[in-house]
């Protein structure tokens, strides 16, 4: 009875609130999907740390700090909108910790050059765009407002990241050599951003039946894959796949095969910086706790 | 060790309502402000900001609902366009 | 280069280099809340360097700020030693920030009254900014002095550390004394007694014990540095020094 008002509910598109009757199913998928996406916010900001104390300019410094502090609100914006399931931030980190859950493996790629600022910008906000773009509409009233947010703040993601390959691309000959390989080394793991085929994506059905997901990884995928090839074009640079062909019947791009052992290897722990993004978060938490602490005792004697 | 939570609201222009916002994490009053104004006006999103211990606001529950809201919904008496007006009356 | 020119990199050096620590805390913050919180100290401050480099580049004519920023030497960096010193734990930072925080509102507090016209509107700016950074950190300051037991003993030795470089905010050498004399620059000695006054007043809240005036580090102003900023700027300016025609 309630599990079929609820779902009447979603499908008037009607949001479901934290204090309304939901599915247990349905909650866990949240806390599931929306702390791997904060998480994702989180670890994210590793990868373009290492590159704010070595920015080239004074204008890519202050840019490039702002658009990693952005990451750390929207990490905030989504555990907050998580925490209205019943679970603590404090739960959610320490499933991080435990690798119980999971966070983007696109972050556990290393960032080499200066030209990987470019590549994550413009392909990895670029993906996450189209993902989050069609979650502004999910059912859960508080994930969806985060998404309003987080859309609207990022929007100047991608354009900083595509600026950077643009004028790298049309730089010196070893500018356009880092921006080709920035681009060479994130293609593949961008498009392996949006997960496995729907075909193998077992939580799939639930989640679009309860409206948690709107589109399938499978369209998203290709979203993507269709907006970014023209851009690519347009700055010289080549997409490194040999079978990436204008469909015209599907109006799309057909692509090559995606290397899934890799995907699973990278998900499953085995990527080349998955340890160090997680000793890193650990370190930072653990090396705060006398100063949480300290924040806590003082409240506390203000208090008493 | 769990941070207390505080809800935030932004009154984004003078003369506006406070709106809400989201939350934060924060042990005192001023930490709970700072951290606020650090996370909901990085773009100039505010001329004033409220926040509130999350424990202290009280809501009314979905079961509330027809209880809450319903008895308002024949008052019809209570919106202007129930009366009738003479024709040709003006400035009413 | 001119005096004027000098004196302002003094004071744009002071806040780059400041802010180029700060942004070192990036995702090491003891919370998510702080690490925001650092963020926006560091881009006030980058944005107060780049406002001050743009202006010595005009009247320079020549140099850009960039080129300020990223081709110049230890030798010819003019910031103060304290924003050279080595992030630490959240305590040394905050201690780092909170004595420089006063030092700066007093400071352009001063400098507001100068009589060139773009030194004054830059220091209006910058006295809003740093204003909120000092209420940061003093508010930390106490919460730490008057937290656990732990966090006491842990900030009152950084400030026991960090209290030598403090020196140089109130010295007076001769181009500072011609800057004033030209209504121009500020008197840093006369800030010496209300910067006292101020660190005091949060001392006693943070019940933490104020060091003495002892042996005081002293050379930014002759390009005189600790060993620490040769690392800061060999990692600052990597890229532009490592492919000199590239524009990023």
């Amino acid at each position: 009875m309630q599990e079929q008002l609820f779902q009447k509910k979603i499908d008037a598109e009607q949001k479901i609130e934290p204090k309304d009757w939901m599915p247990d199913g349905y909650r866990s998928h949240l806390i599931r999907q929306i702390s791997q996406h904060a998480h994702s916010e989180i670890i994210g900001m590793q990868p373009e740390g290492n590159w704010i104390t070595r920015a080239p300019s004074l204008r890519a410094k202050m840019i490039l700090l702002a658009k990693v502090q952005d990451e750390a609100g929207h990490g905030l914006y989504l555990y907050s909108a998580c925490e209205t399931l019943g679970i603590s931030r404090d739960e959610l980190n320490s499933q991080l910790h435990q690798g119980k859950a999971k966070y983007s493996s696109i972050f556990n790629y290393p960032t080499l050059s200066w030209a990987d600022m470019g590549a994550i910008g413009w392909l990895v906000d670029g993906a996450a765009i189209v993902n989050q773009v069609s979650l502004q509409k999910t059912s859960y009233g508080p994930y969806s407002r985060g998404m309003v947010k987080i859309c609207k703040e990022e929007s100047f993601h991608q354009r900083q990241g595509y600026e950077i390959m643009s004028e790298m691309a049309n730089g010196t000959k070893e500018q356009k050599e880092m921006a080709q390989d920035a681009l060479n080394r994130f293609w593949w793991p961008s498009i392996m951003m949006f997960g496995p085929h729907d075909s193998d994506s077992p939580r799939t059905g639930n989640a679009m039946k309860w409206k948690i997901k709107r589109k399938t990884n499978d369209e998203l995928r290709q979203d993507f894959i269709d907006k970014t090839v023209a851009q690519a074009e347009l700055i010289g640079l080549k997409i490194p796949d040999p079978d990436l062909k204008w469909n015209e019947e599907r109006s799309s791009y057909d692509f090559g095969e995606i290397n899934w052992d890799e995907f699973w290897g990278v998900v499953n722990g085995n990527g080349p910086c998955n340890e160090q993004r997680l000793n890193h978060h650990i370190k930072a938490h653990e090396d705060g706790e006398w100063v949480r602490k300290a924040a806590k005792a003082y409240a506390e004697k203000q208090n008493s | 060790m769990e941070a207390t939570i505080w809800e935030v609201f932004i009154q984004s222009k003078n003369g506006l309502a406070h709106k809400h916002v989201g939350n934060v994490h924060a042990e005192d009053k001023e930490m709970a402000l700072q951290n606020a104004r650090d996370l909901y006006t990085r773009r100039n999103e505010g001329s004033c900001i409220w926040v509130v211990k999350s424990e202290h606001i009280v809501s009314s529950v979905p079961e509330d609902e027809e209880s809450f809201f319903d008895p308002s919904n024949d008052k019809v008496y209570r919106h202007p366009t129930f009366y009738k007006m003479p024709d040709g009356s003006k400035h009413i | 280069m001119t005096d004027i020119e000098k004196y302002i990199l003094r004071i744009a050096d002071t806040t780059l280099i400041l802010s180029q620590r700060l942004s070192e805390w990036c995702s090491k913050g003891p919370s998510l809340e702080e690490d925001i919180a650092l963020s926006n100290i560091s881009l006030d401050l980058l944005g107060q360097a780049n406002g001050l480099l743009e202006y010595v580049s005009k009247l320079n004519g020549e140099i850009s700020p960039d080129e300020y920023a990223f081709k110049r030497d230890e030798r010819e960096f003019y910031n103060f030693q304290i924003c050279e010193i080595e992030n630490g734990h959240f305590g040394d930072t905050i201690i780092r920030q909170f004595l420089i925080d006063i030092y700066f509102k007093l400071y352009y507090q001063e400098l507001e009254k100068s009589k060139d016209e773009t030194l004054s509107a830059l220091a209006t700016k910058s006295l809003k900014e740093v204003s909120y950074h000092l209420r940061h950190s003093s508010n930390w300051v106490i919460r730490l002095g008057d937290g656990t037991q732990e966090s006491k003993d842990k900030i009152q030795k950084s400030l026991n550390n960090i209290w030598k470089y403090t020196g140089e905010f109130f010295e007076m050498d001769e181009l500072d004394k011609k800057m004033l004399k030209e209504k121009i620059g500020v008197n840093n000695k006369t800030l010496k007694k209300d910067w006292d006054k101020l660190v005091d007043e949060t001392l006693i809240k943070a019940k933490l014990k104020r060091p003495e005036d002892g042996y005081m580090m002293t050379g930014s102003r002759k390009g005189i540095h600790t060993e620490m900023l040769g690392k800061i700027l060999s990692e600052m300016q990597y890229l532009p020094r490592a492919y000199p025609d590239a524009k990023w």
